[in-house]
This record gives C-alpha cells, sequence and structure tokens, in this order.
C-alpha cells in the first residue's frame, strides 16, 4: 500500500462527470482521490504526463479550475465485514439508510459515511483447533450477523505467518482482534477487510458447477435451469418482466445469500424491495428474506460514474460471502445502465468509439465481469478442509427497442451460459414470464441431468423432452391452422394443439403475484407437469380407441389440471390423486358407443358448477 | 461588480466559447449582454482552464464576437420558490411571463434539484380516481406515479391530459392539491386549451405553469422541465400538497438535447440523440414519486409523441425504460371517432396492484382487468382472423368475443371528455359487457366474485 501524501492536485477542466487535474504525477490508475474542498469522491481512469482524467461519483455542478485535488494512494475498495447484511448502499457503498437518517432525503454531495458501522459492537467467537501457522482464506472465528447467516472471519489475502493473541470478544469492525506475524512484520486482523472493487478475489481452483439453482419459477426450473455458480442472462424490451424475474430469483433462489444490485433503474423498484424483503419468508430457513440480502442501489437519477462502480461493490461483495464457503447469487438490473455509464465516461474521454458509441473495450469488461461467477474451492489456509462457495450472477440486458443484436446484449450473450429471452409480444399478452420457449437455452441443461434424476424424479428428462417436442410441434401446427384453418388438423394434431396450449398456460405461466402461486417447489413442478403430460398420454390412446376429440379436450378434469398450481403445498397429494383420476376418467371414453353418456355426463358435471 | 468578459472567441448554434476567464465553476448561469444592451441566459457546459463552453438558452442569434459581454452569475440556474407561485404563468426559464409581480422568493432552489435516496422513498399505493375508464379500469394511476401518454402527431393526447387533470382526485380525501404544467415547444393553441380549462374550472388558482412555446428558444426547453418539477417538489414536499405534472411534450424536450449534442459534435447515439439520453431522462422522470413522512406527492404524467407512431424510437423507447408504465394512444381508434383513442393492449400501469383492492376500489378489480384485458385480446384476434380468412371461418364463440371487443371499444373506451365515471361505474360497466360471454369464458375471475357481480350485471343489462 502506498502511503498518503501531501501532493495535491489542481483542477484544469471539468465536463459532467469528468474532471481533469495537473499535478498528479505519481498517482496510479484507478486510484481514489477526493475533488475539490467539498471532497467528492472520484477515481482516476487515464493517466498522462502529470495530468490525470477523474471520474467523479457525485454531481459536479459548481466546480471549477483552480480547486484542489486530495490523493488517497488507495484504489476504490468495498468494506468487508459484518454488518453487510441488511444493508442497502449506494454505488460506492454509502450506506443510504445512514445517509437518509443524516437528513438525506436527497442525496447531497461529499456526503461520506462509512460502508460499515464503525460503533456497533459485534460477538465474536473463535474458531476451533486453530493452527499456529495461518495463510489467505482461514477461517479464525466467526459472527452472528443475522439469524440467517453466520459470517465467518477469515485471514485477508495476501496474509500469512503466525497468529499471535486472537481472542473471542465483543469488537467493532475496526478493533484489533488478534495479530498474524509475517515475513514483512505483523499485521493487525481485524473483523473488517478492504478488498479493490475492480479486483476479483482469489480462490483456489473452478469448478464445473454441478447443482441447480432453484428459483421457484417453472419455466426456469425445468425448462432453462441455472446452476449455483452459473451465469444467466435476461434481456427484453421494457414492460417485458425483466424486473419482476430478478427480483423474482433474489426471492425464491436457493443461495446463503443474495446481493441485489439496482443499477441506474426506477428508485421505487427498490422501494419495492426494501418494502417486501423484511415482509417475505425465505421458504427455506423460515426467516424474513432482508435477513439473507445485500442492497446495491444506484438508480438511474443517481450519479452515473457510480453507477459504473455499483456492479463491481456488488460482485466484491458477493465473492466475499462465497469465500466464506456459501452459495451466493447476484442480480444486476440492469447490466445495459452500467454499460451506458462505461459509454458515457469514454465518449468524455474522447475515446474511439465501436459499434454504437460503446468503447471498444465493452465486450472484456462483460466477460470479465460475468468471470467473476463459478463454483469454486475457496482459499482455506493450510489446515483446513478445503471448503466449496458458489457465486451465480444474473444480469437483466435492456436492449434499445428490445432488439437483440444490441453490442450489450450480444457481448453478454458470448459469456453467460443461460439465455431467458423476453418477449414483448408474450408480455403484452399478459404471458408471464415472458420467457420465449422456443427462443430461449440453458446450457446446463445436460450436466444437470444426473442432479434431477436423483432428487426429483426418475423420469423427469424424458418429461422436459416430451414437452420440448409438444411446443415445437405447436408453433409448426399453429402455422398450418393460419395457413388452412383448424379443421384440417387430425384428432391426434388438435389434441397436441391442446396440450402445448396447456403447457403454455397452465405450467409456464406463472403469476408473481400470486400468493401461491409465485414459488413452486420442484416436488409440486414435477406433479404439475406430469398430471399434464399423462392427459395427453392418455387421450391420444383414447382418440386410438375411438374416442371423440371434442369430448376428450371438453373433460372437466382440464380445469381441475388449469387450477393445480394454485394448489398450496402443504395439499400436492391433490396433484398425485388428480393424475390417478385423469386415468380412470380417459379409460372411460373407448369407442364411439360411449361418447354419447360421457358427453351426457359431461354436461351434468358443468351444470353442476355453474349452479 | 461581476467581472465581466468581452472574449467571445467563436459562436456555434446554441453555444458560444469564451476565452480569459478566471473562476468559472461547471453548470453556472452567466448573463450576456448583447451590442443592443438586451441581456440572454446561458449555462456552463464545460470549463477547461481559461475556456469555456457556453449553451445559451434564449438561442444566439444576435450575439457578436467583438462587443458582447460575458458576466458570470457564480450559481447554476435557479427558481423562486414561495407559495406564491400558486396561480402564476412563467417562461421556459422561470421568470414570470403573465403581469403578475416577481415573485418574493422564500427560497432559491437549484433547478437541477438532487437524486431522491432511494431509501427514502414511500411506495406510491394510493388510487387516484381519474374518471377514464381506460386508466381507471385497465391502468389504474397512484399517487406518485409516472406515467406518460405515447401519442403520435395530430391525435388528441393534449385533450385526455386536460380532462386528466380535470378529474384527477383521490378517493374520499379532501387534502390540497395542485397541478403544475410545463409546456415545451407546443403551439399557442395547444398551451391555450389548458389555460382556458383550468380556468374555466378554477384550478388555475391551484396550477403554476412554465410556458415555453414553439416559437420560444428551443434551447430553453432544456430547462423548462426542471423548473416545473423544482415548483413541484417544493408544493409537494414543502407545502404538503398533492401535486399533479403535466409535461408536454417530451419529444421537443429531446430535440433541443440532440441539438446541443451536434453542436458540440459529439458522438452520436442512436437516431442522433445523444448516448446520455436515458440518464438525462431519468434525472426529469425520477423526480415524481412519494417521500416518507411528507404528505404531498409528486405524480407525473409526459406527453410524448412518437415520430412516425414508432414505439421503438429512441424517445418512447427510453422513456417506457424509465416511467411506471404507459398510455398507448392509436390513430385507428381515432379514426373509426373512438375517444380518448387508447390503445388498451400494449398500455401498462405497473404500479396498478398496489393502488387497487378491497380497501382502495374494489375486491374484483384485479380479476376484473385480467378478465377484461383477456377477452378483448381474444375478440381482437378473431377480428384479425375474420379479416385473412372471412368472416364465415370463425367459430361461434370467436364471433362472441368479436363483437364484445366492439362493445368494448364503443362503450368501455369511449367516452366523453367531460364524463367523469365513478370507479363503481367503470367497475360495473365491465361486468356489464361480460354478460355478453358465456360464464364459463371468464376464467380469470375467482368464483366468489362471479357469484357476486354476475348476477347483479346481468340484471342490469337486462332491464337496459
Ligand atoms: N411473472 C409475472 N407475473 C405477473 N405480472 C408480471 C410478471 N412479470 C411481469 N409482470 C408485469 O409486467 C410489468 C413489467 O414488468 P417489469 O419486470 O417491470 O418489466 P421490465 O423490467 O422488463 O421493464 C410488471 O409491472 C407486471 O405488471
Ligand atoms: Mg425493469
Amino acid at each position: 500500500m502506498s502511503k498518503q501524501s501531501d501532493q495535491q492536485g489542481r483542477i484544469v477542466k471539468v465536463s459532467g462527470p469528468l474532471v481533469v487535474a495537473e499535478n498528479m504525477s505519481g498517482t496510479r490508475m484507478y486510484d481514489v482521490v477526493r475533488v475539490s474542498a467539498q471532497k467528492l469522491v472520484g477515481e482516476i481512469i487515464e493517466l498522462k504526463g502529470d495530468l490525470a482524467w477523474i471520474q467523479v461519483y457525485e454531481e459536479t455542478g459548481g466546480i471549477g479550475p483552480g480547486e484542489p485535488v486530495y490523493i488517497t494512494g488507495r484504489p476504490l475498495g468495498v468494506e468487508l465485514g459484518p454488518g453487510l447484511i441488511e444493508s442497502i448502499y449506494d454505488g460506492i457503498q454509502r450506506p443510504l439508510d445512514e445517509l437518509y437518517e443524516a437528513g438525506g432525503e436527497y442525496i447531497g454531495r461529499g456526503a461520506s459515511l462509512p460502508g460499515l458501522d464503525r460503533e456497533k459492537k459485534w460477538r465474536f467467537e473463535l474458531a476451533e483447533n486453530l493452527p499456529k501457522e495461518v495463510s489467505a482464506g482461514q477461517i479464525i472465528g466467526q459472527v452472528q450477523e443475522s439469524v440467517s447467516v453466520i459470517q465467518k472471519i477469515m485471514i485477508p489475502p495476501g496474509v500469512q505467518g503466525k497468529l499471535k493473541g486472537l481472542s473471542a470478544g465483543d469488537y467493532t469492525v475496526t478493533d484489533t482482534i488478534g495479530k498474524v506475524e509475517t515475513a514483512n512484520g505483523a499485521v493487525d486482523l481485524k473483523l473488517m477487510q478492504i478488498w479493490p472493487v475492480r479486483q476479483p478475489r482469489p480462490y483456489l481452483r473452478r469448478l464445473s458447477p454441478a447443482e441447480p439453482l432453484l428459483t421457484g419459477q417453472r419455466v426456469i426450473d425445468m425448462l432453462f435451469p441455472i446452476t449455483k455458480g452459473g451465469t444467466a442472462c435476461v434481456p427484453g424490451p421494457f414492460g417485458s418482466g425483466k424486473t419482476v424475474v430478478q427480483h423474482q430469483l433474489a426471492k425464491w433462489v436457493d443461495t446463503d445469500v443474495v446481493v441485489y444490485v439496482g443499477c441506474g433503474e426506477r428508485g421505487n423498484e427498490m422501494t419495492d424491495v426494501l418494502m417486501e424483503f423484511p415482509e417475505l419468508k425465505d421458504p427455506r430457513s423460515g426467516e424474513p428474506l432482508m435477513k439473507r440480502s445485500v442492497l446495491i442501489a444506484n438508480t438511474s437519477n443517481m450519479p452515473v460514474a457510480a453507477r459504473e462502480a455499483s456492479v463491481y461493490t456488488g460482485i466484491t461483495i458477493a465473492e466475499y460471502f462465497r469465500d466464506m464457503g456459501y452459495s451466493v447469487a447476484l442480480m444486476a438490473d440492469s447490466t445495459s445502465r452500467w454499460a451506458e455509464a462505461m459509454r458515457e465516461i469514454s465518449a468524455r474521454l474522447e475515446e474511439m468509439p465501436a459499434e454504437e458509441g460503446y468503447p471498444a473495450y465493452l465486450a472484456a469488461r462483460i466477460a470479465s465481469f460475468y468471470e467473476r461467477a463459478g463454483r469454486a474451492v475457496c482459499l482455506s489456509g493450510k489446515t483446513q478442509e478445503a471448503r466449496e462457495g458458489t457465486l451465480s450472477v444474473i444480469g437483466a440486458v435492456s436492449p434499445p427497442g428490445g432488439d437483440l443484436s444490441d453490442s450489450v446484449v450480444q457481448a453478454t450473450l458470448r459469456v453467460a451460459k443461460v439465455f431467458w429471452s423476453l418477449e414483448a409480444n408474450l408480455a403484452a399478452r399478459r404471458h408471464f414470464p415472458a420467457i420465449d420457449w422456443l427462443r430461449s437455452y440453458s446450457l446446463y441443461r445436460d450436466s444437470l441431468q444426473d442432479w434431477f434424476t436423483q432428487n426429483v424424479a426418475e423420469e423427469l428428462t424424458e418429461m422436459i423432452a416430451t414437452t420440448n417436442r409438444l411446443l415445437e410441434e405447436e408453433s409448426q401446427l399453429q402455422e398450418i391452422v393460419r395457413l388452412v384453418g383448424a379443421e384440417a388438423l387430425s384428432p391426434n394434431e388438435q389434441l397436441t394443439l391442446e396440450t402445448s396450449r396447456s403447457i403454455r398456460e397452465d405450467f409456464l405461466h406463472q403469476n408473481a403475484f400470486h400468493d401461491v402461486d409465485t414459488h413452486t417447489s420442484m416436488k409440486k413442478q414435477y406433479l404439475m407437469l406430469s398430471a399434464i403430460l399423462h392427459f395427453h398420454e392418455r387421450g391420444l390412446m383414447a382418440i386410438k380407441r375411438g374416442a371423440d376429440i371434442n369430448t376428450i379436450i371438453s373433460l372437466p378434469l382440464r380445469e381441475t389440471i388449469a387450477r393445480a398450481k394454485y394448489i398450496e403445498e402443504k395439499q400436492i397429494d391433490q396433484i398425485e390423486e388428480l393424475v390417478k383420476k385423469i386415468d380412470t376418467e380417459l379409460d372411460k371414453l373407448s369407442g364411439a358407443e360411449e361418447q354419447a353418456t360421457a358427453a351426457a355426463a359431461e354436461q351434468n358435471t358443468s351444470d353442476a358448477q355453474n349452479d | 461588480m461581476l467581472k465581466e468578459y468581452r472574449t467571445v472567441g467563436s459562436i456555434s448554434g446554441p453555444l458560444l466559447l469564451v476565452e480569459s476567464v478566471t473562476e468559472a465553476k461547471y453548470g453556472h448561469i452567466v448573463e450576456i449582454e448583447l451590442p443592443d444592451g438586451s441581456l440572454r441566459r446561458g449555462q456552463i457546459l464545460e470549463v477547461d482552464r481559461d475556456k469555456l463552453l457556453i449553451q445559451v438558452f434564449e438561442g444566439t442569434n444576435g450575439i457578436d464576437i467583438p462587443s458582447s459581454c460575458i458576466r458570470i452569475l457564480g450559481r447554476g440556474v435557479e427558481l423562486a420558490l414561495a407559495p406564491e407561485i400558486l396561480g402564476r404563468v412563467f417562461g421556459g426559464l422561470g421568470t414570470p411571463r403573465d403581469d403578475g409581480p416577481a415573485i418574493i422568493a422564500q427560497r432559491w432552489a437549484d433547478i437541477n434539484g438532487s437524486p431522491i435516496n432511494p431509501y427514502a422513498r414511500d411506495y406510491p399505493n394510493e388510487f387516484i380516481q381519474t374518471g377514464i375508464s381506460t386508466i381507471d379500469g385497465l391502468n389504474p394511476l397512484v399517487r406518485g406515479q409516472k406515467l406518460p401518454i405515447f401519442s403520435g402527431s395530430g391525435l388528441p393526447h393534449n385533450r385526455l391530459a386536460v380532462q386528466l387533470a380535470r378529474q384527477a382526485t383521490v378517493l374520499g380525501s379532501g387534502e390540497a392539491f395542485a397541478v403544475v404544467f410545463a409546456a415545451m415547444g407546443i403551439t399557442f393553441d395547444e398551451a391555450q386549451l389548458f389555460i382556458n380549462d383550468l380556468t374555466d374550472t378554477g384550478a388555475i388558482e391551484r396550477a403554476v405553469m412554465f410556458i415555453n412555446l414553439a416559437d420560444d428558444p428551443a434551447i430553453e426547453r432544456i430547462a423548462t422541465p426542471r423548473a416545473a418539477l423544482t415548483a413541484a417538489e417544493y408544493l409537494a414536499f414543502e407545502q404538503d400538497m398533492h401535486v399533479l405534472v403535466i409535461l408536454s411534450d417530451m419529444t421537443n424536450y429531446c430535440e433541443a438535447l440532440r441539438q446541443i449534442a451536434a453542436s458540440r459534435k459529439e458522438v452520436p447515439g442512436r437516431r442522433g440523440y445523444p448516448g446520455y439520453l436515458y440518464t438525462d431522462l431519468a434525472t426529469i422522470y425520477e423526480r415524481a414519486g412519494r417521500i416518507k413522512g411528507k404528505a404531498g406527492s409528486i405524480t407525473m404524467v409526459p406527453i410524448l409523441t412518437m415520430p412516425e407512431d414508432d414505439k421503438t424510437h429512441p424517445i418512447p423507447d427510453l422513456t417506457g425504460y424509465i416511467t411506471e408504465g404507459q398510455i398507448l394512444l392509436s390513430r385507428s381508434l381515432e379514426r373509426r371517432g373512438i375517444a380518448p383513442p387508447v390503445d388498451v393492449l400494449p398500455s401498462l400501469s405497473r404500479l396498478k396492484d398496489k393502488g387497487i383492492g378491497p380497501d382502495k376500489t374494489r375486491e374484483d378489480h384485479a380479476d376484473l382487468y385480467n378478465q377484461l384485458y383477456a377477452a378483448y385480446a381474444r375478440g381482437k384476434d378473431a377480428q384479425e382472423l375474420a379479416a385473412v380468412l372471412g368472416e364465415a371461418t370463425l367459430s361461434d364463440m370467436d364471433r362472441a368475443y368479436v363483437a364484445f371487443a366492439d362493445a368494448f371499444e364503443h362503450r368501455y373506451i369511449s367516452q366523453g371528455d367531460y364524463e367523469n365515471r365513478t370507479i363503481e361505474q367503470t367497475l360495473n360497466l365491465g361486468w356489464d359487457l361480460l354478460t355478453t360471454l358465456p360464464k364459463t369464458e371468464l376464467k380469470r375471475i375467482r368464483d366468489e366474485y362471479l357469484d357476486k357481480y354476475l348476477p347483479e350485471a346481468q340484471k342490469r343489462t337486462k332491464t337496459a
């Protein structure tokens, strides 16, 4: 670390969020500086001779040439330690709740509050069997940070030596809890460590993701699953449901920790999260979702440079929890706004633009961001058993006009393994989540097969293949109907159309705002889908026996299948019974002579329903 | 005494380059004295050592290089705030445009405002009854929401906005409210429509207007919505009023922004609009909302005309990415004489779910709009099918839906400029229309509501 110097720069130019200062020789790229007497936070993004180009994370109105620039000699970093969970930060880790309490309904300038509370004391417990020699990643103890999260206190990367004087007790994040005698002298250990945001935190080695990240969203878990440690890209025009997908995931993914980054989007959407998360319960722990969440909110009207930093702040926090051996998921809504922030700064630097005005390094930045996701064997010191942590990243992309040839979409698709394509026309028909079932994909599907077979059902792989085939056939049959009308279809084809409609409307469609429908367990997903497919199979058999297609598709039983989504988790045996009922009802329909009775029976039941 | 500079280096479009300046700050305002003694105002867009780049709000015509004189006023563009702004008409930069006296400021505020801390926001959830069925019934507006009207040139968006301003009330409240209207580059007639209407209803006393007409300086439009929102923030969060802000027409605002970007020779983004258009618009739209612990609110209805009726044009596109939904107007409905021609299917209120329901409107509201929506969508599909394959190919059910869609357009969507429907009336009308479909088709409505509301509707339609 370089020392704080008395050297001061002087502003020569101000243009929006970009400030140029002279007398800056000796400073380093990405070092943080404080601009003007108001001490606005900025970061050096280009150096030439003794001039430095600085992106400023706060509004620059009223700043001019001649004013001072203070040098800190440190890169932009985040404070990592107890107090992260349940926080809401801006893009450079300023606590928005505390800023508000300090009188900030509006975000003023030069406000500097630390990311972690300096006063609060945390109970630190020692790990067992601590060795004399420690190195990076060694867990030396822990703090119960919230009811849901135990924060492991680790030896920071780069530190190695003899552990001295570590003791349990109540500490603030800056108190010294012990020391490590390294080859270069003693290093104080604290509950907090600081890490530069633009540098990925180290781990031992990478592994391929092997487990699904379950989301409770049927179209995702069944058709286009993502993994613990995996990456996904959610592009779509405005109103197609990107934010709802991201919120749903933040609520229902089965990870230990969730980091939600609201990057250049609406203020009210963050308020929504802030109001809902403390109320909603994590289905696994029964505790409020907020107790496992960290929020970063740099909304569209907040300074654009801090928006650029926000995704890095978020992912560094996420990596820190991964390093403890946890599963972590990060949602970024929207990465397009991050890219636009890059574009804006790049334009002010007068860099040569590539496509759509984006800088030539756009794709590289996007790739290295998603590369910070993964399943990793964490650093754990020499004596501890190796632990595994995962970090999944799900990025929303907001292409202009919904056009998927957009640079940000294309750069993201090159690195993300899952593609949930949100379509305007599905959203316009209120088919939500508007994830296109023909265009989307998940490259994890094959590698997850074993997991699903072992943990959900033997025949799941086959069911999913059938589902995909039916949906594919549907699109071809619809083409025929459009050209020559529905009469041209055979009974089998008509049943295919009906079944695929049922798959879409009764299974893939999922209302995020319905108490029960908002989240579906794997077991229930499996049962729902098997009811639909079972009906199809039995229907085909009935047709073969000569049953009338119209009788089949107007069986009142189908209404029960459609309503299965509203059956509560504790009553899902009702769906199992439904499957049995399908057998008996459809077996009744065999030949022409029985149709009349069946039709009459149906008439009776529907009359009964209408009463 | 302020320092004076007679060092204009060059003039290009709305921009002025001034040299050998000391003590200038980014964003500050300057006064430009022309050779004939008249004054203009401009804002510093960039300061580079001793050189200033200034955007001149009132245009650069008449400014010359040798004798024009520049004074730096040492502050940003500011607006005088006091309760007396109510009932007044200001120009696009916030100076009085009516015959009234200058405002004696309680305080001055920079028109750029500051971003609301997301933690300080209170979630908008109070239903506003606008009396317009397509909004109240299908795309409910709530206090603190920003809901734009996406229109096309020649469509009656201003009439709709006027009706909104006239009728918008919150159920069961007698609280103070105000209307702030910002006109950007619209014609005298269009602006007059607002002024006359507000005058007729007496609402003018609770209105503040910022007027920049089509023949007023274009660059001034960059300041107009900001001045209007500064006034709105003052009324809402310091004077506890519920403020409805109408901004018309945002397309003209964006064009002014594009003009500046082009003069600065910036790398243009899509269709020549600057790459930072999204961020710039966000600093306007995100000023709507509610704040914890404050009684007032800012509800915003920006109006924009989509060039070539294209929703993917950058102006509607980026607006839609920021606002909480959009109300689309349709040329085809307009041609068929249906007014207000609200295109229901692509319209959306993102905050609707928080503003409706048992204690707010009625328990059946959500199910009902889902059903109406689905039925109308299906009717439109059937209409299209009939247009391709012929009416005869339609099934009986499809025919019923076509009839439904037709009735829906003529009775539900269509309503008079002065027809102010209560939410009760709007909901009942929806039920009445649904009686033409078989009950088994009403799948989106819970049985308990079907049992409760359908028989009543059947009775009503029978007697009618
Ligand atoms: N799963 C869902 N269930 C119900 N409604 C949804 C769902 N997804 C999206 N919506 C509706 O679509 C609207 C827009 O979704 P949003 O996620 O905000 O879109 P985007 O972020 O793509 O602009 C929401 O306000 C909501 O009304
Ligand atoms: Mg969104």
